[in-house]
C-alpha cells in the first residue's frame, strides 16, 4: 500500500471526473461527480487511516525532479495540517455537489456538466495545493486554483455575477504576483547558497538574513492576507459571496480561503520565522481589526449572503490571530478553527441557501419571518448553524474560540480583550438575522404561506455537518491528535518555547 | 591599405540562411513566369519546402557544432567573422524558421473571406475606385506576400546572427522593407491598411538613419565594424569614449525601435491594428525574436565590457516599457491594439531578463542564466502571439474581422472552443502557471533579481497585475456578458489556421507543464560566441 503514490491518487481522481463530467450531459455528470467525489473521499479516509502516523511530520512524501533547470520538484506529502485540510475537502464537496443538485441546471455555461467540472477541477486543485511540498508546485496549484473558481463565480448565480468574479480574480492574482516576487526571491536565495531549488525542505534548511526575510514576508503575508481575507484587503469576499451560488460559496469560503491561513503556518512561520515575529504587532492588529469590524458590518448587512460572508472576516481575524500570537493554544485552536470553521460555514450558507431559495429574496428586511412555523426544520438547522458560528458552548466552534482567546490573553491582555468582544458581536449578528428572517408571524410577507419544509436531500446535506459539530464539539481529541504534533513541530521550527505546554482545553 | 582578403565561406554553417534567399529570389521568378492560376500552390509549397528544408538544416549544423574548450559556447563565426553561428543563434534560427512556418500557413489561408486571401486584389488599385471591384469580383489575389515573407525570414534569420555592425545593418533593413510592404496590402479596410505602412515605413526609416549614425560612431571609437574587435576596444579602453556612449545610444534606438521598447513603440498599436492579421501575427512574433537577438549579441558581445554605460539606461527602458505598456493596453477597445499594447509590455518583460546575471562565472551550478531565460521567453512568446491572432482573424461579420471589444461579447456561448483557446492564450499572456508564460516570467524575473535589479522586478510584478486585469476583461467580456445586437460569427478556417492555433495552444500548455527540455536546449545554446 506505502507504494502507491496515494496523493497523486488523490488528486487524479477528481481531475478525472471533471474532464470526464465537461462532456457529458448534466444528469450523468451529476451522477459521475457525485461518484468521482466521493470516490475521493473513501480514497482519502484510506489514505489517512492505513498510512498516517500520528507522530507527526511530513508523511506520504513523494519527490520526482519536473523542471530541473530550475530545480523544481513534482513532491507532495501531508503533515498535521495537510491532513485535516485534505479530508475537510474532500467531505465538502459532495456534501456542495449533493446541495445544488439542480441549481445550475438552467444556467448557460455547460449548465450542470459545467458546474460539476469546475467543481471536481477546484477540488483537484485544492488538495494539490494542501499536499505540495515544493514552493513552485504550490504556487502552480495556488493559481491554477483561482480558473475554476472564476468560472464558478461567474458562470453560476444572481445577476451581476460577471463583476463579482472579476473583483475576485483580479484581487487573487493581484496576491498571487506579489508572491510570486517572494518565490522568485527564494529562489534566487536558495540559488545564492550554490544549490537552486524549491523544495520546502531544502528551503527551510538555509539560513537567510534577516532582511531578505522580512521582504520575502511581505510578498507572502500579503497573498495570504487577500487569499484569507483579512482586513483592509478583505472587499471581494462579500461582493462575491453575494453574487455566488450558496455551493460555490462553500468551495470559495471553506476551502479555497483556509489556503491563505494554510500559507501563513507553512511558508511565513515554516520558512521565515524571524521575520514572522518581526511582523507580529502589526499582523495581530490588523487581525484584531478584522474580528471587530467583520462583525460590526455583519450587523449591518440586509442581505443574508454579505452577512454570511462577512462573519468569515471577523473569523479569519481569529485564525490569523491565533497563529501570530505564537504558542501552542493559540496555532493549535487556529488549526481547529481552520475545521470548525469550514464545518460551520458550510452549514450556514447552504441552509441560506436553501432559504433564499424558497423565499425569492435575499434580502432580510424583505424576508419578514414567520418562516419558523411552517419550516420547522430549516428554522432549526439555521439556528444550530448560526449558534455554532457564534460559538455556543456544546458546538465545535466554541473549542477553537476558546483556545485562540486564551492564548490571545497570554500574548497581551488587551489583544484578548479585544477579541473577545466579537463573542457579543457574532451572537447579535446571529440572533438578529435569525430573529428577522424566520420568527414572528411573517403574515403580510409574500411566499411564506406555501413554504416547504427542507426535503430529504436537503436534510441529507445539513445532517453530517450538524453532526460534525455536535461530535467535535464534545470529542475534540481525534482532531488535536493529528493537530498538536504538528503545531510542536511548528513551534520548533520558530524557536518559541512558552511554559503552557499541550495546547487542550 | 592592407590586400583585400577573400573570405572564406562556411557553406555548410549558412545553409540555412542560403535555402531561404534562395527560396525567395525563386518565389519571384514564379511570379514573373508561372501562369496566374498555379502561382498560389507553387509559392505555399516552394514557401513551407524552403522553411522546412532549413529547419532541417538548422537541425543538422546543431548536432554537428563545434565546441569550444571551456564548454561554454559552440559554433563558429563565418564569412571573415561577420556571421555568427553559434548556439544562441541555432536557438533563435530554429524559433523564427518554426514561426515561419506558421505564418505562411496564416498567409495561405484561402477559407475565411469567401475564398481569397486576407491580401489586396490588385495593391495598386486605390481604394475605392473602379480598379479595385474589379480585381475584386475577378477574385484576383497576390501571391508576391510569399516571396516577401521570404525575404523577411532572411532579415530575420541574418539580423541575430550578424557578428558585424554592417550585417547586422543589412539584416535589420532586409527584415523590415518586405514588413512594411506587406502592412500595406489588407483586403479590407484598406486606408488604415496603407496608413499603418507608410506610418511603419517613416519611423522605421528613421530608427535605421538613427542606426547607421551609430554605426559610423562606434567605428569611429574602435576602428571596426567587428564585435569582437569592439569588445576589445571596450575593454581595453582605447579611444576616445564619448563617442562609443552617443554610438551606442543611437545603436540602440535603432534596435529598441524594432522591439517596440518605450519611447519608441507609438508605430505599434498603428501598425499592429491596420496590418492584414497573417501578417500582424508573424510580424509580432518573428520580429521581437529576431530584434531581441541582435539586441542580445551586440550589447553582451560587443559592449559586454562596458556593462555599467547601458545598464541604467536599460533599466529604465524596461521599466517605462512595462508601465506604459501595460497601463495604456487597459484604455485600449480594440482587440488588435490591446494585443499590441500587451506586446509593449512583454518587451518590458523581456528586457528584464535581458539586464540578468549573463557571466557564467556569477551563476551557481545549474542556475538559470540570463541569455536561457530571454531566449526561452522569446520561443514560448513567439507562439502564443501567434496563436492569439490567428483567432483574431477568425472572429467576422460581413465587413471582415470585428476587433472591437463590445462587440466579442458572449463569444463564449455562440462558438466554446474558439473562445477557450481565446482564453487559454489570454492566461498564457498574463503568466497564469501551467501555460508557457508563466514559467517565462519567472525565468526572467529571476535572472533579473539575481542581477540585482529588484526595482525592475517589482515593476514588472505591478505591471503583471495592471495587465491581469485587460486579459481577463476580455475572458469576462466573451463569457460572462450578453451579446450586444448581432454579435459576430467565427467562421470555422480551413485546416492551415487550424493547424496554427493548434500547434500554438499546444506548445503554449506543453510548455507550461513541461518546460524542461527547451530550458535545457537554451541553456545547451550556451554563451555568445565572441
Amino acid at each position: 500500500m506505502n507504494d502507491l503514490p496515494l496523493l497523486t491518487i488523490l488528486i487524479a481522481i477528481p481531475l478525472v471526473g471533471a474532464i470526464a463530467s465537461a462532456f457529458l450531459p448534466g444528469a450523468t455528470a451529476r451522477l459521475v461527480g457525485l461518484g468521482a467525489s466521493g470516490a475521493a473521499l473513501v480514497w482519502a479516509a484510506i489514505a489517512a487511516f492505513s498510512s498516517y502516523d500520528l507522530d507527526g511530520g511530513m508523511q506520504l512524501i513523494e519527490t520526482h525532479s519536473w523542471i530541473e533547470a530550475l530545480g523544481v520538484h513534482y513532491a507532495l506529502g501531508v503533515d498535521g495540517l495537510g491532513l485535516v485540510m485534505v479530508l475537510l475537502t474532500v467531505a465538502l464537496v459532495p456534501i456542495v455537489l449533493i446541495a445544488s443538485w439542480h441549481e445550475a441546471d438552467d444556467e448557460g455555461n455547460g449548465g450542470s456538466s459545467g458546474f460539476v467540472a469546475w467543481v471536481l477541477a477546484l477540488e483537484a486543485m485544492s488538495l494539490a495545493v494542501f499536499t505540495a511540498t515544493d514552493v513552485f508546485l504550490f504556487y502552480v496549484v495556488f493559481e491554477a486554483t483561482l480558473i475554476p473558481a472564476y468560472f464558478l463565480v461567474g458562470g453560476f448565480g444572481r445577476s451581476g455575477r460577471g463583476r463579482a468574479a472579476m473583483k475576485f480574480l483580479i484581487y487573487q492574482l493581484a496576491g498571487g504576483l506579489v508572491m510570486l516576487a517572494s518565490v522568485v526571491g527564494l529562489y534566487v536565495v536558495s540559488a545564492d547558497a550554490g544549490k537552486p531549488s524549491f523544495l520546502i525542505s531544502d528551503l527551510a534548511a538555509l539560513d537567510i538574513d534577516p532582511i531578505t526575510q522580512r521582504w520575502l514576508f511581505v510578498g507572502f503575508f500579503v497573498a495570504f492576507a487577500i487569499k484569507a481575507p483579512l482586513f483592509p484587503v478583505h472587499t471581494w469576499l462579500a461582493d462575491t459571496t453575494e453574487k455566488a451560488t450558496t455551493g460555490t460559496s462553500v468551495l470559495l469560503i471553506c476551502v479555497l480561503d483556509k489556503i491563505g491561513t494554510f500559507g501563513m503556518l507553512r511558508f511565513c512561520l515554516g520558512l521565515l520565522p524571524d521575520a514572522s515575529q518581526w511582523a507580529t504587532p502589526v499582523v495581530v492588529v490588523l487581525a484584531l481589526i478584522s474580528i471587530v469590524y467583520g462583525a460590526l458590518v455583519a450587523i449591518g448587512q440586509d442581505d443574508l449572503l454579505r452577512l454570511i460572508g462577512l462573519t468569515s472576516l471577523s473569523h479569519f481575524g481569529f485564525i490569523v490571530l491565533g497563529i501570530f500570537v505564537f504558542n501552542n493554544q493559540g496555532i493549535s485552536g487556529s488549526i481547529l478553527y481552520m475545521v470548525n470553521h469550514g464545518v460551520g460555514t458550510a452549514a450556514l450558507f447552504l441552509v441560506a441557501g436553501y432559504l433564499i431559495r424558497r423565499r425569492g429574496t435575499a434580502s432580510i428586511r424583505a424576508m419578514g419571518g414567520g418562516a419558523e412555523k411552517v419550516a420547522p426544520v430549516l428554522a432549526g438547522m439555521f439556528l444550530i448553524a448560526g449558534l455554532a458560528t457564534c460559538g455556543l458552548p456544546g458546538l465545535s466552534p466554541f473549542v477553537s474560540e476558546m483556545l485562540v482567546i486564551i492564548a490571545a490573553f497570554e500574548h497581551a491582555w488587551w489583544v484578548g480583550a479585544v477579541a473577545v468582544t466579537a463573542i457579543v458581536l457574532a451572537a447579535i449578528y446571529v440572533l438578529w438575522a435569525y430573529q428577522r428572517s424566520m420568527t414572528g408571524p411573517g403574515g403580510d410577507f409574500v411566499g411564506v404561506e406555501g413554504m416547504r419544509d427542507l426535503d430529504a436531500r436537503e436534510v441529507g446535506t445539513l445532517a453530517p455537518l450538524v453532526l460534525a459539530l455536535l461530535l467535535f464539539g464534545f470529542a475534540p481529541m481525534p482532531l488535536l491528535d493529528v493537530i498538536n504534533p504538528h503545531v510542536d513541530d511548528i513551534m520548533t521550527s520558530v524557536g518559541v518555547t512558552d511554559g503552557a505546554q499541550g495546547g487542550q482545553p | 591599405m592592407t590586400d583585400f582578403v577573400k573570405p572564406v565561406i562556411d557553406y555548410f554553417e549558412l545553409l540555412p540562411l542560403l535555402v531561404v534567399f534562395g527560396v525567395a529570389c525563386l518565389g519571384v521568378v514564379v511570379e514573373a513566369f508561372a501562369p496566374r492560376s498555379a502561382r498560389y500552390v507553387a509559392q505555399v509549397v516552394l514557401a513551407l519546402a524552403g522553411l522546412i528544408g532549413a529547419l532541417v538544416a538548422v537541425v543538422l549544423i546543431g548536432q554537428d557544432v563545434e565546441v569550444y574548450a571551456d564548454g561554454a559556447a559552440r559554433g563558429i563565426l563565418a564569412v571573415g567573422g561577420t556571421i555568427a553561428v553559434d548556439g544562441p543563434t541555432l536557438f533563435l534560427w530554429g524559433v523564427i524558421l518554426v514561426l515561419a512556418v506558421a505564418g505562411v500557413l496564416l498567409f495561405a489561408e484561402r477559407h475565411l473571406d469567401g475564398g481569397v486571401s486576407a491580401f489586396a486584389g490588385q495593391a495598386a488599385a486605390l481604394p475605392g475606385s473602379e480598379a479595385e471591384r474589379e480585381a475584386g469580383s475577378r477574385g484576383l489575389d497576390h501571391t508576391e506576400v510569399y516571396p516577401l515573407l521570404m525575404f523577411a525570414v532572411f532579415g530575420m534569420l541574418l539580423f541575430p546572427a550578424a557578428n558585424d555592425l554592417l550585417t547586422m545593418f543589412v539584416g535589420l533593413e532586409v527584415l523590415s522593407l518586405p514588413l512594411y510592404l506587406l502592412c500595406g496590402l489588407a483586403r479590407r479596410r484598406r486606408l488604415l491598411s496603407q496608413e499603418a505602412a507608410l506610418k511603419y515605413f517613416l519611423l522605421g526609416a528613421f530608427s535605421s538613419g538613427f542606426f547607421l549614425y551609430g554605426v559610423a560612431l562606434v567605428y569611429g571609437y574602435a576602428g571596426s565594424m567587428d564585435f569582437t574587435a569592439i569588445n576589445e576596444s571596450v575593454r581595453n579602453d582605447t579611444g576616445n569614449s564619448s563617442l562609443l556612449l552617443i554610438g551606442m545610444g543611437l545603436l540602440s534606438v535603432g534596435l529598441l525601435f524594432k522591439i517596440g521598447a518605450v519611447p519608441f513603440q507609438a508605430w505599434t498599436p498603428d501598425v499592429y491594428q491596420g496590418a492584414p492579421t497573417p501578417v500582424t501575427a508573424f510580424m509580432a512574433a518573428g520580429t521581437k525574436v529576431a530584434a531581441f537577438g541582435a539586441l542580445l549579441r551586440l550589447f553582451y558581445v560587443a559592449f559586454g565590457a562596458d556593462r555599467w554605460s547601458w545598464q541604467p539606461m536599460m533599466w529604465i527602458v524596461a521599466i517605462l516599457t512595462m508601465i506604459v505598456g501595460a497601463i495604456l493596453a487597459i484604455t485600449q477597445n480594440d482587440v488588435k491594439r490591446m494585443l499590441a499594447y500587451s506586446s509593449v509590455a512583454h518587451t518590458g518583460f523581456i528586457l528584464t531578463g535581458f539586464l540578468g546575471v549573463q557571466a557564467s562565472a556569477d551563476l551557481a551550478p545549474g542556475e538559470v542564466s540570463a541569455l536561457q531565460a530571454v531566449l526561452f521567453y522569446l520561443a514560448t512568446y513567439g507562439f502564443v502571439v501567434l496563436g492569439a491572432f490567428a483567432i483574431v482573424s477568425l472572429v467576422r461579420d460581413s465587413g471582415g474581422e470585428v476587433t472591437s471589444l463590445d462587440r466579442w461579447a458572449g463569444l463564449g456561448k455562440e462558438s466554446p472552443v474558439v473562445a477557450a483557446a481565446f482564453a487559454f492564450f489570454l492566461l498564457a499572456m498574463a503568466g497564469i502557471p501551467l501555460t508557457s508564460g508563466f514559467v517565462g516570467k519567472l525565468a526572467v524575473f529571476s535572472v533579473a533579481l539575481a542581477a540585482g535589479a529588484w526595482p525592475v522586478v517589482v515593476v514588472g510584478i505591478l505591471a503583471s497585475i495592471i495587465a491581469a486585469f485587460f486579459y481577463i476583461r476580455v475572458i469576462k467580456a466573451m463569457y460572462f456578458d450578453e451579446p450586444v445586437g448581432d454579435g459576430p460569427s467565427v467562421v470555422y478556417p480551413s485546416v492551415l489556421t487550424a493547424t496554427t492555433i493548434a500547434l500554438g495552444a499546444a506548445a503554449t500548455l506543453m510548455l507550461g507543464i513541461v518546460p524542461g527540455p527547451l530550458l535545457d536546449l537554451a541553456g545547451l545554446a550556451g554563451q555568445f560566441l565572441r
